[in-house]
């Protein structure tokens, strides 16, 4: 409903000067953010309480994934330049970036396809152990998180693609940034909780 | 704001946008859920009073339990678990939760608010669907060779993982309809708290919110924060369900060393024990605003109220160990979740004593939903005291997983939060459908509600510290409750009647939508925002931004002449 955004923003309004999308999304960020602590403690209350528990780097490949958090990173770049090209209005830039990002979180899902497909044939599966099923379930759930980022962005490139976004209208692609850069540090606590420690 | 363009069908009433038209929707499938729910209560009552009896015909013994293996028409042992587990889960999530959050939290915040609509039109009816979805995957679970769900409502393991656990899909099939109702909350309370942060009136602020909105608002954070945990805990429960791992699983039958099941109990109840806050909250508010409307007087302690509310819903956060005192918990944990959830009677306390102070020398009038709201005070005063026996260790450990917990919940939830619910109903009916609820069959609905109510739960209670325990299937089975089985009977009978004045209530509900006395625009002269918009409320609510001038409780003000109640846009003649 874009008469929505006609709406006055209310004065004194705590939260500055923040859309109304901006404020959703902020809440769904707190909300993705409080299941992924829920897995994350409930695989520290599981490790805590199982008999072995593989050392790290033991079973997991942590060179490859190290690589992946970086191209993760980057791509949070890559997503700030998208939104910096808008700002000044550089519809080619956008589009430039964007696919740049998308690209980024295409190579990081293959990359985790793979790591999957090695662990498989080498029968490391979801119900091999506590360890392979908290494994999983975690880096499964951030890799959801980042399917659904890369149909975000291609979403919004679409819409781009279209000519939506201009120099006074990107409110869009700074709420993807959002989901973006959260699903990028979220993968950081992930990547440190799982492989590292 | 209007949309003036023409709407089909679908559009207006199916795949509506409409903020109000939500809110119906999901009163309608909350009412629904409420008989379908409380059916089952009636045939637990039967089943624990004349068990391995076949049904009656006015339990529709002709219809049900047909190729039951006991024998036609009869409850079994595995039928009765299924008749529990589904009864608390439907009546917990499919029923209060639509009709106070989803109903009520959609009709009102905007109009309360004086906004045009919710933030996310889209969203909101996504949420619905998303409802109705889940809904049709629980009802689906009934249709599996083994039946539904029978872990119980908490589904703790290991009577919900396939290993050594109940045979059957149910549980599958329960986890899922959980989940997507979780995400239709979620949707809920994202657009609710960003409504309520952006969509205000000028000069509503906070401090003139009505505390149903107020109770609203505070439920949708607790929505946001805990409900994502239990999901965790979901996905956690469904792998173990479908994809053969064991997280939850321990003991000789695990084949994968390393599960916890008392890692589900505690990722339950960090969500369960705010649940029961998020359900009571909107009651709360609700029952604040119409004590003061039909005491024609300003909410005593209106600031003191939304504060206790808060804190509230703070200290809810950190108490859910006191459901778990017996799982062999360090007694200094227990303590400290003892005085935690014992801190919360401060609150309760206060807001109850600015309930008591607000009818205070007002002029009462005693309608249908103030007969409602009062009455929640009876119960609710009750449900916390029995509380306090379950949030103490020493007398907790005693009546841990009796009917004394049962009592106590359905004081609480059964009693409060519906009797809240109710109240809303008949409340904002006018308003809602244009037409007034019949007060004739109101009264009788509430007095044949309120009495064979606290029979009911009162003598659970009874039983409950006699040694009944909660789950049992056959209580005339044992010595020690033979001497209070006459009461078992007799709650069996007060509960028969109760379930039958709700027939009463569904059809004064549909009796009053046709052939109901049409409603004035603001029959209880109440002060409130939503009680200045016209009937049928147009799409976009307000003709004009109302300008807020005045509190949410503006009654018998000394300079007022020809009426006892101002418009929160109203300013004070001079």
């Amino acid at each position: 409903m874009n008469q929505n955004q006609a709406l006055p923003i209310p004065a004194n309004d705590p939260f500055g000067k923040a859309t109304t999308g901006k404020l959703g999304m902020w809440l769904f960020i707190i909300i993705d953010g409080l299941s992924f602590a829920g897995l994350l403690i409930a695989g520290a209350a599981l490790r805590a309480s199982a008999p072995s528990w593989p050392a790290a780097g033991e079973l997991l490949n942590i060179p490859l994934t190290a690589f992946n958090t970086f191209l993760l990173i980057c791509t949070s770049f890559t997503m700030v330049m998208a939104l910096n090209a808008i700002q000044k209005g550089d519809q080619a830039g956008l589009k430039k970036y964007l696919t740049y990002t998308m690209a980024g979180g295409l190579i990081f899902l293959g990359i985790q396809v793979y790591e999957y497909y090695h662990f498989i044939v080498n029968d490391f599966l979801l119900n091999t152990s506590i360890y392979s099923g908290v494994f999983y379930v975690t880096t499964c759930f951030h890799g959801l998180h980042v399917l659904s980022g890369v149909i975000y962005i291609a979403c919004i490139l679409y819409a781009a693609s279209k000519g939506r976004y201009s120099a006074d209208n990107w409110d869009h692609v700074e709420i993807l940034g959002l989901f973006w850069h959260f699903v990028d540090l979220v993968w950081i606590l992930v990547f440190t909780v799982i492989y590292l420690i | 704001m209007s949309n003036s363009h023409e709407q089909s069908f679908w559009s207006k009433y199916i795949f509506s946008l409409d903020h109000k038209v939500i809110g119906k929707q999901f009163l309608w499938l909350g009412i629904f859920f409420l008989l379908f729910g409380g059916f089952q209560a009636m045939l637990i009552r039967w089943s624990l009073s004349n068990n391995m009896e076949p049904l009656p015909w006015w339990l529709l013994g002709d219809f049900l339990y047909q190729s039951s293996p006991v024998g036609a028409g009869i409850i079994g042992p595995d039928a009765y678990n299924q008749l529990f587990t589904m009864h608390g889960t439907i009546m917990i999530f499919w029923a209060i939760t639509p009709i106070l959050i989803g109903a009520f939290g959609n009709f009102c915040i905007p109009l309360q608010i004086g906004a045009p609509d919710m933030v996310f039109p889209k969203l909101n009816m996504i949420s619905f669907w998303t409802m109705f979805l889940a809904s049709v995957v629980l009802l689906f679970s009934y249709l599996l060779p083994e039946g539904t769900a029978a872990g119980g409502w908490t589904s703790y393991p290991p009577l919900s993982t396939p290993v050594g656990g109940i045979p059957g899909q149910g549980q599958t099939m329960w986890t899922l309809a959980l989940t997507l109702a979780g995400t239709s909350t979620l949707m809920g309370a994202i657009n609710y708290i960003t409504t309520i942060v952006r969509l205000r009136a000028p000069g509503m602020d906070y401090f003139k919110m009505p505390l149903t909105t107020w109770g609203l608002f505070l439920t949708s954070i607790l929505n946001a924060l805990f409900v994502p945990i239990i999901a965790a805990g979901l996905i956690i429960l469904l792998l173990d369900n479908i994809a053969g791992t064991q997280f939850l699983v321990a003991g000789s039958k695990a084949t994968i060393p390393g599960g916890d099941p008392l890692l589900y109990q505690h990722v339950f109840w960090i969500f369960g024990h705010p649940e029961v806050y998020i359900l009571i909250l909107p009651a709360w508010g609700i029952v604040s605003d119409l004590l003061s409307v039909f005491a024609r007087k300003p909410a005593f302690g209106y600031k003191v109220t939304a504060i206790c509310m808060c804190t509230i819903t703070a200290l809810s956060g950190v108490v859910w160990g006191h459901h778990m005192y017996t799982t062999g918990m360090s007694p200094l944990l227990g303590k400290t979740f003892m005085f935690l959830t014992l801190l919360i009677s401060i609150p309760s306390s206060i807001f109850f004593l600015n309930w008591l102070g607000t009818l205070w020398k007002g002029a009462l009038k005693f309608d249908v939903p103030m007969l409602f709201a009062m009455s929640v005070m009876w119960v609710f005063g009750l449900g916390g005291l029995t509380g306090l026996y379950n949030a103490t260790i020493t007398s907790d450990i005693y009546l841990h997983d009796t009917y004394f917990v049962v009592g106590h919940f359905h004081y609480t939830m059964a009693a409060s939060v519906l009797f809240g619910g109710f109240a809303a109903i008949y409340f904002w009916f006018p308003k809602m459908f244009g037409r007034d609820l019949d007060p004739t069959m109101g009264k009788i609905h509430f007095w044949g509600s309120f009495i064979p109510l606290n029979l009911v739960f009162f003598n659970m209670m009874v039983m409950g510290y006699a040694g009944h325990h909660r789950r049992i299937f056959d209580p005339s089975e044992f010595e020690f409750l033979k001497p209070v089985l006459g009461l078992n009977d007799f709650m069996t009978t007060s509960a028969f009647i109760l379930g039958a004045v709700q027939v009463l209530f569904a059809f004064n509900f549909v009796w009053s939508l046709v052939k109901g006395k049409l409603a004035e625009k603001n029959p209880w002269g109440a002060a409130t925002l939503e009680w200045t918009v016209d009937h049928p409320i147009p799409h976009g609510n307000f003709s004009a931004t109302p300008q807020v001038v005045n509190g949410p409780h503006e009654y018998s003000h000394p300079s007022l002449k020809d009426k006892d109640w101002l418009a929160q846009s109203e300013p004070l003649p001079s």
